[in-house]
């Protein structure tokens, strides 16, 4: 302790006024009422799920719930796949300067995205279901026939309206000197676009990307009001039959748990993948 | 073709005045949604970018709540819950049943908790936009607080929100279809009877799907409208 520089260092230290006392502020007030309601409607809910638990409504519904689930990531990931796969030629569609091609492109794009999914589920699971012979005789009945299958096709044909919106607005941000130096460098178009153009344009594309999966979990919901039994299906069946509120309480914690759990993951998953960017701490 | 004229027109055959008014009901719910969820979102933002860490987590939980949440089951356990919930309080404090929480009411609120959540996102967003000297200045002269955030901030901050907010708004307008789902007699719900009595299923729900895609359509105008007003004191470049 004879170093001098420490002993300075002290001194100064001692020098310093005390820092203010915290004061209770309104704004420190309101904050703890605001988080005492929190805490209190927490330990509610807790106190609720562990009066209302019983073992009966557990052997009834638990298996049905984890079913449930599985239906929701059946629905999500298919459609998911099948609408990135979609995406690519809409996207390209929309990027093309042929004002056909673009107008097409555009249509479609503004027809998914400018009406609600759930117009757009009902006109072709009714809709098109009432079309019952016609469609028997063309043999597409057995397809349409299954209200899983005609929600895979309309969540499909939507979330490419708006993956591929997502993948035009990244591809159009990529600097147009990247496409220049390509060209300079006499690599041919498809070289461009695979190895410059795309890998770029995914980057920005992730975060949009992310948001998208996350909307189709909680948009998949709306596949119970065509009687298929995804999660929410079978909350509404199990309320339907037990009128027991606790099947929504469990319901909102298991969709909260799947949608939280993948924000993280993703926040994690796009920061490892932007580690060679450097970017806002945000 | 008769038979189709006659379905679409106004009066006790047809079923134009029934979708006219279920696209009434429709309009006027994303209207009555918007300020209560712009009022929430905007005090959720100042609650994020409050220096008091127990506001700020406070904003968080609810935020991360209801963006996580399906916003049909938002609705229904809005549309379910609240009954229930006030039937224990009033049950147990005054002795009787109160009645059906409204349809109309329980849609504005979980659509507009939902609308809240994201536009929290925009505002938060958009005080990022704002430089600190802009309250230091409103400090420096003298203004209160209260006045700085009316008269400086707010309209700096709404032009930096609007392209945001512009686009929940036609998320929320989408998302007023859900109501049908408990009972309240929006486009959605108006057509599916007509088509289920009619037996034209594709024929309505289409007109449904086209009356959608039309207020979409309003919207994206008066928002082109709306933004340029809002650019007019940054002169022609």
């Amino acid at each position: 302790m004879s170093n001098p520089d420490l002993l300075l260092t002290s001194a100064i230290d001692t020098l310093r006024p005390p820092p203010p006392a915290r004061r209770w502020s309104k704004a420190r007030i309101l904050g703890v009422v605001l988080l005492s309601i929190w805490i209190a409607a927490g330990l509610g809910l807790i106190y609720y799920l562990f009066s209302a638990f019983s073992w009966a409504f557990y052997d009834r519904y638990a298996m049905k719930f984890v079913n449930g689930i599985w239906v929701t990531f059946q629905i999500v990931g298919i459609s998911l796949v099948l609408g990135a796969l979609l995406s690519i030629p809409v996207a390209l569609g929309r990027l093309s300067k042929n004002k056909l091609i673009g107008g097409v492109a555009f249509g479609y794009s503004y027809l998914m995205r400018g009406t609600p999914l759930l117009a757009q589920t009902y006109l072709v699971y009714y809709g098109l279901g009432s079309f019952h012979q016609e469609l028997q005789s063309i043999g597409l009945w057995w397809f349409f026939r299954e209200a899983f299958n005609c929600v895979i096709l309309i969540f499909t044909l939507n979330t490419a309206a708006y993956q591929a919106e997502i993948l035009r607005g990244a591809i159009e941000n990529v600097s147009k000197h990247q496409t220049e130096a390509g060209q300079a460098l006499g690599l041919s178009k498809m070289v461009i676009f695979w190895k410059i153009i795309l890998p770029q344009a995914l980057i920005t594309a992730l975060r949009p990307y992310g948001n998208e999966i996350i909307l189709m979990i909680k948009g998949s919901a709306i596949a119970s009001l065509v009687t298929v039994f995804d999660l929410m299906g079978e909350t509404r069946r199990a309320y339907s039959r037990s009128f027991d509120f606790q099947t929504y309480v469990w319901a909102a914690i298991m969709y909260l748990s799947v949608v939280e759990t993948l924000r993280r993951v993703w926040n994690r998953f796009e920061a490892y993948l932007t580690r060679h960017l450097e970017r806002d701490s945000d | 073709m008769d038979n189709l004229a006659t379905l679409l027109s106004f009066g006790p055959e047809g079923w134009a005045d029934e979708i006219a008014y279920g696209t009434f009901i429709t309009v006027s719910l994303a209207l009555a949604t918007l300020p209560l969820g712009l009022l929430i979102g905007f005090f959720l933002a100042l609650g994020k970018k409050s220096k008091e860490r127990a506001i700020q987590i406070s904003a968080d939980i609810y935020i991360t709540i209801f963006r996580g949440l399906p916003e049909l089951l938002t609705l229904f356990i809005v549309y379910f819950g609240i009954p229930i919930a006030l039937n224990l309080l009033v049950h147990d404090l005054l002795g009787f049943d109160v009645i059906d929480v409204n349809s109309f009411l329980a849609g504005m609120m979980a659509l507009g908790v939902v609308f809240s959540a994201y536009a929290s996102e925009v505002f938060t967003s958009a005080f990022k936009g704002i430089d600190q000297g802009q309250y230091e200045g409103g400090q420096a002269l003298g203004i209160s607080s209260f006045n700085t955030m009316r008269l400086i901030i707010l309209p700096q901050l709404i032009r930096l929100a609007l392209p945001g907010l512009s686009n929940l708004w036609l998320i929320l307008l989408k998302e007023t279809a859900l109501v049908s789902a408990i009972g309240l007699t929006d486009i959605l719900r108006s057509s599916g009877i007509a088509a289920r009595v009619s037996k034209e299923l594709f024929l309505f729900f289409g007109i449904a799907f086209l009356i959608y895609l039309t207020l979409s359509i309003i919207s994206s105008l008066g928002i082109v409208a709306i933004e340029r007003w809002s650019k007019r004191g940054e002169g022609v470049r």
